[in-house]
């Protein structure tokens, strides 16, 4: 008795619970569309976040149901653009510009010095944390790597003189570096950029800047007034290139005091940094 | 047994956390506390599904098993119950709320088999509680998981950038660190006990 009735019980409630859950299934069965996994597989698959949502498959499902343009995927760029569109059997939006990081900050070892050796963990974020970092100047590139270590597109490497470069050709814009970098020195920018741009983020007042590096904007004006254009604007003590404006006269390269003008440099630019 | 709430909710959050004191759940409390945002969401899911589970299971205990004096079979009973409600929320969830099927979606497979969640089942009928009793047992219990678990993946967020001796990094610090804290909540044992 005891074994029929146990047997009963346990076999009941499991019928019980499987009938539920087939019935469950069949009721709230969720339609998947099938281009979502078509496009999630045409997309880069970094799973970088640059469009906004947590990883491809979610910028697929918004693709699929029209909730965002076809081309916010900026690491894929025109031909995932243009592949995507083919699916959803749409015309291609793509925008040509594709975007870059760019890292502004020229403030080497040799000509902006630390305040004190560093000698811990060698990451940019862990160095921050020591009385906000060994550099000088409180703006300037730490130079440990740390945007080295986060791209996943292997794009960025350390220069000779400790500071990263960025392999345009490499560089998808994905701005996942952006994000990693403890002082913001990274941002995104066109690729076939033109015009000027100042290569500084040092918001520290003209006297200070002139102390701790050599070659940072000091937000004297001088190339505000030099400027045929009016495309500079001086902001926070630091110098602006709009680059709308811009026409590469090569004016303000002229009349940097800085160090030869290292500051701001030929054909390199955009994005006003903010 | 005559328990008031307060004692019960002081008791399973802190004095015999489930996690630190009860070594119950022990695999996401080191596999999923890397981040302290996954760990929230991982708190977060089993907040629920220990609720719900400890309810379906009280109920399922007092009408099934009792009177047929089948208490022997509550293990695989419970298991039977929490496996397939776990899996018909899953599915309920995708339906009718995408969203938070998102945040907890991937949490959920990993509840399914969870001793913590079998385990708080288990004491609660083993306790005697009444379904009130049950239900705030299950919350406190889950909210103690959830704080064992955020401050786990807090101090290993600093432990990343520490500097551990080479023979330590990894799984042998975070062990180190999982009993140091464990011994800090046996503290709270010297307040109160069930």
């Amino acid at each position: 008795m005891d074994f029929v009735l146990s047997l009963g019980i346990i076999g009941g409630l499991g019928l019980i619970f499987g009938g539920l859950l087939a019935v469950a299934a069949q009721k709230f069965a969720v339609e998947e569309d099938v281009r979502v996994e078509t496009i999630c597989d045409l997309l880069p698959g970094a799973n970088c976040g640059a469009c906004g949502f947590p990883g491809c498959i979610s910028f697929a499902e918004k693709v699929v149901s029209g909730q965002v343009s076809v081309d916010c995927c900026i690491p894929g760029g025109k031909e995932v653009c243009d592949n995507v569109c083919e699916v959803l059997g749409v015309a291609s939006v793509a925008s040509e510009g594709k975007k870059v990081a760019e890292v502004f900050c020229i403030g080497s070892e040799d000509v902006a010095p630390n305040k004190f050796e560093y000698h811990g963990v060698q990451d940019c974020k862990a160095a921050m944390m020591f009385g906000g970092g060994f550099k000088a100047c409180t703006y300037g590139c730490l130079g440990l790597g740390t945007c080295v270590h986060v791209c996943p597109f292997d794009a960025i490497h350390m220069a000779a003189n400790g500071l990263p470069v960025v392999n345009d050709d490499k560089c998808t814009g994905c701005g996942i570096c952006v994000k990693a970098c403890p002082r913001s020195i990274i941002h995104i920018v066109d690729k076939d950029r033109v015009g000027m741009v100042v290569l500084c983020n040092s918001k520290d007042r003209g006297k200070i800047t002139r102390e701790v590096c050599e070659v940072g904007c000091i937000g004297c004006k001088a190339c505000l007034k030099a400027c045929p254009n009016d495309a500079i604007v001086v902001e926070n003590n630091l110098s602006y290139i709009d680059t709308d404006k811009c026409n590469e006269c090569g004016e303000c390269v002229e009349v940097c005091k800085r160090q030869g003008i290292k500051s701001i440099s030929k054909s390199k630019v955009i994005a006003f940094p903010t | 047994m005559d328990l008031n709430l307060t004692a019960i909710i002081f008791v399973a959050i802190l004095a015999n956390n489930i996690v630190l004191n009860q070594f119950l759940g022990i695999c996401p409390y080191l596999g999923v506390s890397k981040r302290i945002e996954t760990s929230l969401g991982m708190g977060m899911a089993v907040i629920f599904v220990m609720t719900m589970a400890a309810i379906v299971t009280w109920v399922i205990y007092t009408v099934f098993l009792v009177p047929y004096d089948l208490v022997y079979l509550r293990t695989i009973a419970f298991i039977l119950v929490i496996a397939s409600l776990v899996q018909l929320v899953e599915t309920v969830l995708k339906k009718i709320n995408p969203t938070l099927f998102r945040a907890l979606g991937i949490y959920l497979p990993l509840i399914t088999t969870n001793c913590a969640i079998l385990g708080v089942a288990l004491l609660n009928v083993q306790a005697g509680h009444n379904i009130i009793q049950t239900i705030v047992y299950a919350i406190a219990a889950a909210i103690g998981f959830t704080i064992a678990m955020v401050i786990m993946a807090g101090i290993r967020e600093r432990l990343d950038l520490a500097d551990v001796s080479s023979y330590l990094r990894g799984a042998a610090v975070t062990l180190v660190t999982a009993g140091i804290l464990s011994l800090a909540f046996m503290g709270f044992r010297g307040i109160m006990t069930l």
